[in-house]
């Protein structure tokens, strides 16, 4: 099988629907002349012409609702944010009209759309582009939210995302665009709302997604070398939540910690952990404990951004501590 | 009986309000004569508790909507503001099924879901009633992307109210429409206030359709929307850019509003004085070509009752529809989420 | 045609407005649209305007008035029109409606003071039992309840454990699941506490005592015994005339001799489960361990309940040894310092409980052992013997059988042989 970069993944997932559907094109800044400011878009321009790969002004808040009326009108857009901090300003769009068209119309007007782009930190960027998104996004219903951590996942989810007639919000990341892994050359799919089990053990379950669950993978291989057997759960689709994968997962090793790139109040973890005590209290052993980053915007010393960040070794200490190790 | 006219400082068209082809003139008073009646038995339901939450009127902008779309074709694209419900009844909403909506019952055009301030219908080419100021603009902008990238000739009109003028996204919609020559009429209802904020206090600009200046291409046009015929004339010549040229418009058409910004505000008071909302009613638009037809001998009085005495029967049929119409049943309140599909 | 004119919700959330000022006195002619009054809703002054043409031929509220929305606050009608119907039904809501407003905030009022007053007694029997064992003495080494995770808590419910008898390992004392494993497989019994409790005196009606490690192990281990293990009970009644007489005899020799009836009985206790190993066993869930030793744990009372010191090997014990052992263990038992191994690993049971004047009773296994023995009391019974009624010291035993390793007839076997031995004493010696 093919090994390929995250980058190279999405770029096929795009190409192969672009090809597929003529309704689907691409608008955002810089992802036509400029081939993407992280070239997941290049050469689509070339294949599909400026009027399928649209460069926009950077006017976030314009080009995204200029997707939210072409897809009323029956077109299937593609909207890249540069990055997610920059969706800020179009989050109105996103909130407002995308997630309630549907609802308020009484059913008339659905919005087949993606949003994508890079979530979360990457390195020494700093605050204001140093933030992950996923439970501000995830938090709206009438959209779907989507955070793949592999290659293989980030192409089969992205195809399924664009042939999706809801919005789906598409969170990639800076960090993973280079990392590479198995992508079969054969047409996929990975259907949206369904979690993947990355490693199976019957010890403690780590419930995560994107970019963190590379870190669960690690976290995984290494504490199995002590004897210590992690369940990682990778939700893959944050909204809708796979909640039988995560039961299925805790009913087995009694005892799970959750890992997730962004803040701990009102995070993702905290919602994970909610469904956890409603439908598994009598299985767990241990409190549930979360792994996220420190509650501070992101510094941009490189010492203070590592310890602000969660990584491996802190979810080895939270495993061991539900385990009764530490 | 002759109108009342006054010369109106604020407003540069100064066409006057003539009658033309009968046909046509008996046709543009009945549509803004049933948004008319329409509107005051809504604010009647809202008094008596049948309609909810915000209800804005447009009672005394009926010529912009009436002007505007009656001449579009039933491909071309409608979006609009929360102050929809003229707009949807001249777009061809049944009064029925825009009364249910407000009543919020099933029967409602979106289904009870939307409410006045989200009329949409899909048939129609409505796409909505949108309650957060500017918010739309893109999407009409994204609208006449895919009228463009489809090779069509459809037009999608926008309105907006003058407080638009002043947001980002107007700004950033306009831009791309302009880059892109996209076929969107912009249509500023300027009816001088910001729920209670004038024009001259929140905009520094003096003709907001000089905001058009900005973007290379794009039309602006000032129009008296007091005048159905003015804003009849001058969309044409918009609609016909737009649909040949693929070439965006910016309308501002000056209008004035009877009632307050929503039914729970005063219709006058600190923000503008009562005197100025009685010379504004001299220059009604309904009964300014109501009296001009008759002037011109092409109504009577009595075919002028006739029409009152039909409109207010269609009026009190939509309200008894709307009454009868049953609420959503509890299990549609997780409906219309997500639809289950893909393509 | 009349026209009413009703107080409007010229708001979202009003619910009730005040008429500030009639603008058109009565008998004015008004069309549709006139400002007929104003009215201040919850947000601001709003105007009031007609709905119809016609003189406002009456005004049924006064200004400054509240009226509820929707309430009839005036009428529009020809000059000459009849409104009798309009005015007979506005003025009965005009006058309906101070009434429903004053009886409305009646409801609340006696709502109010209706909680208030259930509230009070109910607070007053709830604190007052709280407050009071807070008056007693706090024992020392006292500890909350048991801290458990739920899978512990779940577990120790479908394995019968009593959780409050397991020391938990986690954070805190928590009990967690590998305690749970621990106290099932049999080895998580948890060590005595060495806190010393101190019975509180008594204030008030009753005296909250936390438990001690002690009597937790008790708990766990007896409803450990009497949930899962099918028991069946044996009594019997044994002639021990010769027993006492044994005693009497063996002591005339001098202190070196000097035993209890009681050892005496644990000798022959142990005799007989060194002939009878198939009573001498121990249950393991998916075995059955039969003893070819023979570990007596004898049960001793202590201040604070009940522990079973082991007497090792007692069958092949002299009398003598028998008794000084059971003597010392006794001792330290109930000075508290026994070492575990001292009290585990028996293999059956003995609880006597003559000494209180108990006639009989059944005694509860003590598990994984499959019997214990309960002692009565010795007692003068008349009894018939050859013929003849005539006294006789006679004892009654009941022996506890777990019934998944010992049958009726096995128990019965053991009990005939212990029968033997103490109503014939001597094959004590051999």
């Amino acid at each position: 099988m093919p090994i390929i970069t995250y980058r190279e993944a999405l770029n096929q997932a795009l190409r192969e629907e672009m090809s597929r559907d003529d309704r689907v094109f691409i608008m955002g800044e810089e992802v036509g002349v400029y081939n993407g400011a992280y070239k997941v878009s290049k050469g689509l321009l070339e294949e599909f012409g400026e009027n399928r790969v649209v460069d926009s002004p950077i006017a976030e808040l314009g080009f995204s609702g200029i997707g939210v009326g072409a897809a009323m009108a029956g077109l299937r857009p593609v909207i890249e944010f540069m990055t997610w901090n920059f969706a800020l300003l179009a989050i109105d769009q996103v909130v407002n009209s995308a997630a309630k068209m549907l609802y308020m119309s009484g059913g008339q007007f659905n919005v087949p759309i993606v949003f994508r782009g890079p979530n979360g930190a990457a390195l020494q960027l700093g605050a204001q582009h140093s933030q992950a998104f996923e439970s501000w996004l995830a938090h709206i219903p009438g959209i779907k939210v989507v955070s793949p951590g592999t290659p293989y996942d980030a192409k089969g989810l992205l195809k399924s995302a664009i042939r999706d007639d809801n919005p789906v919000v598409f969170l990639e990341g800076e960090m993973l665009y280079n990392t590479k892994g198995e992508v079969p050359e054969a047409e996929y799919l990975i259907p949206l709302g369904k979690a993947d089990v990355k490693r199976e053990g019957s010890d403690c379950s780590i419930i995560t997604s994107g970019k963190m669950a590379l870190v669960a993978v690690q976290v995984a291989d290494q504490l199995a070398k002590e004897d210590i057997h992690v369940d990682v759960v990778d939700l893959l689709t944050i909204r809708p939540m796979d909640v039988e994968a995560i039961y299925a997962s805790v009913r087995k090793t009694q005892r799970a910690v959750v890992l997730e790139e962004g803040w701990e109040l009102c995070g993702i973890g905290a919602q994970v952990v909610d469904f956890i005590q409603r439908e598994c209290f009598d299985d767990l052993d241990a409190p549930v404990l979360r792994v996220h980053q420190a509650d501070v915007p992101m510094p941009y010393a490189k010492g203070l951004e590592k310890i602000a960040k969660p990584d491996a070794a802190k979810t080895i200490a939270a495993i061991k501590q539900v385990m009764y190790r530490a | 009986m002759a109108s009342k006219k006054k010369p109106d400082p604020r407003r540069d068209s100064q066409s006057l309000r003539v009658a033309g082809d009968p046909a046509l003139d008996r046709e543009l008073l009945h549509s803004m004569l049933l948004q008319r009646r329409f509107e005051e038995k809504v604010g009647e339901a809202y008094a008596l508790g049948k309609v909810g939450g915000f209800c804005h009127l447009y009672i005394g902008q009926e010529a912009v909507s009436t002007g505007i779309i009656a001449q579009l074709r039933p491909d071309d694209y409608v979006i609009g503001t929360y102050r929809d419900h003229g707009q949807a009844l001249v777009r061809g909403i049944t009064p029925r099924a825009v009364m249910a909506e407000l009543f919020g019952r099933i029967d409602g055009c979106s289904r009870g879901k939307g409410g006045s301030m989200h009329m949409f219908d899909r048939h129609t080419n409505f796409l909505g009633g949108h309650g957060i100021v500017g918010s739309h603009v893109p999407v009409a902008a994204g609208v006449g992307f895919a009228i463009k990238y489809r090779g069509g000739d459809q037009v999608c009109v926008c309105f907006m109210g003058d407080s638009v003028v002043n947001i980002g996204a107007f700004h950033e919609a306009l831009n791309m429409a302009a880059l892109w020559k996209l076929p969107v009429l912009f249509v500023i209802e300027n009816n001088r206030y910001g729920m209670g904020t004038s024009v001259e206090r929140a905009a520094a600009v003096d003709d907001l359709s000089r905001r058009a200046d900005g973007y290379k291409g794009m039309d602006g046009v000032v129009i008296d929307g007091m005048d159905v015929h003015a804003v009849r004339t001058a969309t044409e010549a918009a609609i016909a850019r737009a649909r040949t040229e693929s070439l965006p418009s910016l309308l501002e058409v000056r209008t004035y509003r009877f009632r307050g910004h929503s039914m729970s505000d005063a219709v006058s008071g600190t923000y503008r004085p009562k005197e100025e909302l009685d010379e504004y009613q001299t220059m009604d638009p309904i009964f300014s070509l109501r009296d001009a037809m008759v002037i011109a001998g092409t109504l009577t009085v009595a075919e002028w009752d006739a029409m009152e005495h039909e409109v207010a029967a269609t009026v009190q049929d939509a309200w008894d529809f709307a009454d009868a119409s049953p609420e959503p049943p509890p299990a549609a309140l997780y409906e219309d989420v997500l639809v289950d599909t893909t393509s | 045609m009349a026209t009413k004119v009703f107080m409007e919700a010229l708001s979202p959330t009003m619910e009730e407005g005040r008429l500030v000022k009639w603008n058109v006195a009565e008998g004015t002619a008004v069309k549709s649209g006139d400002v007929l009054a104003e009215v201040e809703t919850d947000k601001a002054v709003m105007e009031l305007v007609a709905r119809g043409d016609g003189v406002l031929r009456k005004q049924f509220v006064a200004e400054g008035a509240t009226v509820p929305v929707s309430s009839v606050v005036g009428v529009i009608a020809a000059a000459d029109e009849d409104i009798g119907a309009i005015v007979s039904l506005a003025v009965g809501v005009a006058a309906t409606a101070p009434a429903a407003a004053a009886s409305s905030s009646a409801v609340t009022a006696s709502a109010t003071s209706a909680t208030n007053t259930a509230s009070a007694p109910a607070s007053a029997q709830v604190t007052a039992p709280v407050a009071a064992p807070a008056v007693a003495p706090v024992v020392a080494g006292s500890t909350g309840p048991t801290r458990s995770s739920p899978l512990a808590r779940r577990l120790a419910r479908e394995g019968g454990v009593n959780l409050g008898a397991i020391a938990g390992s986690g954070p805190g004392g928590r009990v967690i699941k590998r305690d749970i494993e621990a106290a099932m497989s049999g080895a998580g019994a948890a060590a005595p506490s060495a806190t010393t409790a101190s019975r509180a005196a008594a204030v008030g009606d009753f005296v909250d005592e936390p438990l001690t490690q002690i009597r937790k192990t008790i708990a766990k281990r007896l409803a450990e015994s009497i949930g899962p293990i099918p028991t069946f009970f044996l009594t019997a009644e044994f002639d021990m005339s010769r027993v006492v007489e044994m005693r009497t005899q063996a002591a005339a020799l001098g202190d070196d001799f000097k035993v209890s009836v009681n050892d005496i009985v644990l000798k022959a206790v142990a005799t007989a489960l060194a002939k009878h190993p198939e009573v001498n066993a121990h249950w393991l869930g998916d075995k059955i361990r039969f003893f070819n030793r023979v570990h007596l744990g004898m049960a001793v009372a202590t201040d604070d309940g009940l522990i079973v010191p082991v007497i090792f090997d007692a069958d092949r014990k002299g009398l003598r040894e028998l008794s000084r052992e059971s003597r010392e263990l006794a001792a330290k038992a109930r000075e508290r310092k026994l070492t575990p191994n001292e009290y585990t690993g028996s293999t059956f049971s003995v609880s006597n409980l003559g000494m209180m004047q108990i006639d009989q009773f059944t005694a509860i296994i003590n598990p994984p052992e499959c019997g214990i023995l309960a002692i009565g009391a010795l007692e003068d019974t008349p009894v018939v013997l050859d013929g003849a009624v005539t006294v006789r010291k006679r004892m009654r035993v009941t022996m506890s059988c777990d019934h998944r390793v010992i049958d009726g007839a096995v128990g019965a076997r053991f009990l005939q042989e212990l029968r033997r031995m103490l109503e014939n004493p001597l094959m004590l010696v051999f």
